[in-house]
C-alpha cells in the first residue's frame, strides 16, 4: 500500500465528496425506481464504491478516455455523464446517451471521454490499449482510465492486456475495484494471488494497492497514476480494495457473503467518514452539504422527468448505425 | 511512333503482391491508417506470408507494429485506436485464431457503433488469411465467413483476383465500419492483371464476372476461377453460364443475385466452406423467397464437407468442393424437371 501522509486540501476533499454524493445520490434513486416498479432495467449498484471512482476522477480531463464495464455508473458519473442521458438510456427513451440502444450496460459519451461501457468481463482492457495507443503516436496527452473488477483479473484479456501496455509503455490506467466478490464467488476462491495488483510484477509494470475507500489514499494513489502514465513513463495496475453492499446485480439476496463479513464492511462504508472529514476541514459547513444534496437531487428529479416524459425510439431507429450508410444488410 | 518494341506483356500482380500494394498505398494516404500483427515489421520477416514486407522499414516500426501473439489484445488495440480517430489494420495469421478474438469482434467491433446509438464507430480492417489443400489441417484451414456474416454490423470480404484484392481492401481501411477481408493461402502467388491506379471496389456489390443466359453460378474467392474454366468449356457445348462474384459476402448484394436469376432462372451457389448453415444457404433462401414461381429448377449448392478439414491429403482432396460438382450441379439444374422456359 501507499502511504501518503500529506492531507488533502478541503477543497480537493469537496470535490471528491460533491462526486462521491452525486454517486450515492444517483444509485439510491435508481434502487428506488427499480423496487418500486417505476423503472425496469439490468441494473449493478456501485453503492460502497464511490470515493474511489471519485477519487480518480478529479484527476481527469474531460479529453481523458474512460472505458468501464456494466457496473459502472459510478465511473459514469464521476467522468461527468449528464443525468438526463443517463436516466433517459435507462428508460430506454431516444433522448438517452445513446438513443435507447444500448442501455445501462453500454453507456457512451465521447463528449465526456466515456468510450465504452461493456457488458463482457475484461473487455475494456484490450480496448483501453487502443485507444491509448492512438494517444501515443498523436502525442495528445490524454490517458485512457480502464475500470473493471477483481473478477476481471483471472481473464486472458487482463494478461494479454497488461503485457502489451507495459511492452508499449502506453497512457494507460488499469484500475481494479477489487470489492470482494466476482459475481457470488468470493475472491479468495477465484484468484491465486492476495492483492491483484501483485500481477503487475508479471508484465514488469507498477503495480500498486490502496484502500479504495480512503478517500486520501485513493487521491494521492491516483494522482501517481495519472501523471505517471501523462508523462510517458506507461501504465499502471491501480488496485483500489473496496466492498460491494448490493450484491451483484439488482435484488442479488448475497447469501453467499458471510454476515460478519457483511456488517464489517458496512461498518467501513466510505461515505459518512468522507462527509465527516468534510466537516472537520472546514471544507464545507452542514448547510453548504445540504444545499449541494438539494442541488444533486433536483438534478435527479429533473433527470427523471426528463427521462420519463421523453419518447422511445421510432421504430425506424432498429435499421439505423448497424453501418455508416444506415442500412441493413 | 513504333510500339513493337516496348509492347511488354500487360502488367500482372500476384494475390501477395496486391495485398502489399494496398496497405502501402493505404499507409501512403492516410497518417491514420496502422498496422497490427504477429511478425508483420520487417525485423521478424515483414510477416509470415510476407504480405507487410518493407513496409516497417517505408513507414517505421510504429505504424507497422509487430504485436505480441495475442489476437485478443491485437484486435482489442485495433478497436480502440478506431474509437479514438485511427483506422487500424490488424493482420490475423490465420482465419481460425481470429476466434481466439471472438468477444472483440463479435461484441465491440460489430456493434459499438449501434449500441453508442451512433455515437462511436470503429473502422478497423482486420486481414486473415485461410482456405483447405495445403495440408494444414484442422486448424489452419477453416473458412468461416459465415459465423461473421451472421453478425450484424461487420463487412466480410473476400476477394477472387489480385486487382480485386486491392480494391476491396482499400474500400475496407477507408470504409467507416469493421470489416473481415479474408485471404486464400493456396492462390496465394496466383496472378492476375494489375488494377488501375487509386483503384476502389465498392462494398456490399456483386461483380458479373461472366455474363451468360442458361444458369447463373454465385460464388466468391477461389471457387470463382474454376467457375471461369468450366463456364468457358461448356460455352463449346453452347451452355451459357453467368457467373456472380459476390465479392462481399456481408452486407450481401441480394439485388444482384436476383437479378441474374431472374434472367437464367437457375442457380448454382458454390463455396470453400462446408455446406451445412453456410452462405450458400442463405443466398439460396433469399433466391426462392423472391423467385420461387420463375425458378426452372431447384438450388443447388457445392461446398466442401460437413467435416473437419483433414491432413492426408486423399482426405483434404475428399473435404474439398470439386470443380467436377460444379459442372455437374449446372447440367443437373439445365436438366431439371422444373417449369421450362
Amino acid at each position: 500500500m501507499t502511504s501518503p501522509t500529506e492531507p488533502l486540501a478541503p477543497q480537493v476533499l469537496l470535490a471528491i465528496y460533491r462526486k462521491a454524493l452525486l454517486i450515492q445520490l444517483v444509485d439510491e434513486r435508481m434502487r428506488s425506481l427499480l423496487s418500486s416498479g417505476r423503472m425496469a432495467a439490468v441494473y449493478y449498484s456501485p453503492r460502497g464504491q464511490e470515493i474511489l471512482a471519485a477519487a480518480m476522477a478529479v484527476h481527469l480531463q474531460p479529453t481523458d478516455y474512460l472505458v468501464t464495464t456494466y457496473r459502472g455508473v459510478h465511473d459514469q458519473l464521476a467522468k461527468g455523464i449528464p443525468l438526463r442521458l443517463l436516466f433517459a438510456e435507462y428508460y430506454g427513451k431516444a433522448a438517452g446517451a445513446c438513443k435507447g440502444k444500448g442501455g445501462p450496460m453500454h453507456i457512451t459519451y465521447p463528449a465526456g471521454g466515456i468510450m465504452v461501457t461493456t457488458g463482457v468481463v475484461g473487455a475494456g482492457m484490450p480496448i483501453a490499449n487502443g485507444l491509448a495507443l492512438a494517444s501515443q503516436l498523436r502525442g495528445d496527452g490524454r490517458v485512457t482510465l480502464c475500470n473493471f473488477g477483481d473478477g476481471a483479473s483471472n481473464i486472458g484479456a487482463f494478461h494479454e492486456s497488461l503485457n502489451m501496455a507495459s511492452l508499449w509503455q502506453l497512457p494507460v490506467i488499469f484500475l481494479c475495484q477489487n470489492n470482494g466478490y466476482g459475481e457470488c464467488t468470493k475472491y479468495e476462491k477465484a484468484t491465486s494471488v492476495a492483492h491483484v495488483a501483485e500481477r503487475a510484477a508479471s508484465y514488469d509494470m507498477r503495480g500498486v494497492t490502496v484502500d479504495g475507500n480512503d478517500p486520501q489514499a485513493m487521491w494521492h494513489a491516483a494522482r501517481e497514476a495519472v501523471e505517471y502514465a501523462r508523462a510517458g513513463n506507461g501504465p499502471t495496475l491501480l488496485e483500489a480494495k473496496t466492498f460491494r453492499f448490493m450484491g451483484h446485480y439488482f435484488g442479488d439476496p448475497g447469501a453467499y457473503i458471510p454476515k460478519e463479513e457483511y456488517a464489517a464492511a458496512l461498518a467501513r462504508d466510505p461515505m459518512p467518514p468522507c462527509r465527516a472529514a468534510v466537516l472537520r476541514t472546514q471544507a464545507a459547513t452542514e448547510a453548504q452539504l445540504a444545499q449541494i444534496q438539494q442541488e444533486i437531487v433536483a438534478d435527479i428529479d429533473d433527470a427523471f422527468k426528463f427521462a420519463t416524459e421523453s419518447s422511445p425510439p421510432e421504430l425506424s431507429e432498429i435499421d439505423r448505425d448497424i453501418y455508416a450508410e444506415g442500412v441493413s444488410a | 511512333m513504333s510500339t513493337t518494341a516496348t509492347a511488354a506483356a500487360p502488367a500482372t500482380i500476384s494475390f501477395t503482391d496486391s495485398y502489399r500494394l494496398a496497405l502501402d498505398e493505404a499507409l501512403a494516404t492516410d497518417p491514420t491508417v496502422l498496422l497490427l500483427g504477429e511478425d508483420i515489421a520487417d525485423e521478424e520477416g515483414g510477416g509470415v506470408f510476407k504480405v507487410t514486407k518493407g513496409l516497417s522499414t517505408k513507414y517505421g516500426k510504429h505504424r507497422v507494429r509487430t504485436t505480441p501473439i495475442a489476437e485478443e489484445a491485437i484486435v482489442g488495440a485495433a478497436v480502440g485506436a478506431a474509437l479514438a480517430g485511427m483506422r487500424p489494420v490488424a493482420e490475423i495469421m490465420l482465419m481460425n485464431f481470429v476466434t481466439v478474438a471472438m468477444d472483440q469482434i463479435v461484441n465491440h467491433a460489430a456493434k459499438l457503433r449501434f449500441m453508442s446509438g451512433g455515437q462511436t464507430h470503429v473502422p478497423i480492417t482486420i486481414r486473415t488469411r485461410t482456405g483447405a489443400g495445403g495440408g494444414t489441417g484442422g486448424q489452419h484451414s477453416d473458412m468461416l465467413e459465415a459465423w461473421f456474416a451472421h453478425v450484424a454490423g461487420m463487412k466480410v470480404v473476400i476477394p477472387s483476383s489480385p486487382a480485386d484484392a486491392v480494391g476491396l481492401m482499400l474500400s475496407c481501411i477507408f470504409d467507416d465500419d469493421p470489416c473481415l477481408f479474408i485471404e486464400d493461402s493456396m492462390t496465394r502467388a496466383q496472378t492476375g492483371p494489375m488494377p488501375p491506379p487509386n483503384h476502389r471496389l465498392p462494398l456490399g456489390k456483386a461483380n458479373i464476372v461472366r455474363s451468360g443466359t442458361d444458369v447463373s453460378v454465385i460464388s466468391y474467392g477461389r471457387p470463382i476461377r474454376d467457375s471461369l474454366a468450366i463456364a468457358e468449356r461448356l460455352a463449346g457445348e453452347g451452355i451459357s453460364v453467368e457467373i456472380v462474384d459476390l465479392r462481399t459476402i456481408s452486407p450481401l448484394d441480394t439485388e444482384t443475385v436476383l437479378k441474374s436469376v431472374a434472367k437464367t432462372r437457375r442457380a448454382v451457389v458454390v463455396h470453400e466452406a462446408p455446406r451445412s448453415f453456410g452462405v450458400g444457404a442463405e443466398v439460396a433462401a433469399r433466391i426462392q423467397e423472391h423467385l420461387y414461381g420463375d425458378l426452372a429448377a431447384p438450388v443447388l449448392r457445392i461446398a466442401s464437407r460437413d467435416v473437419p478439414v483433414p491432413f492426408a491429403k486423399v482426405l483434404e482432396q475428399e473435404f474439398l468442393y470439386k470443380p467436377s460438382a460444379i459442372e455437374g450441379a449446372i447440367r443437373q439444374t439445365l436438366n431439371a424437371k422444373g417449369r421450362r422456359g
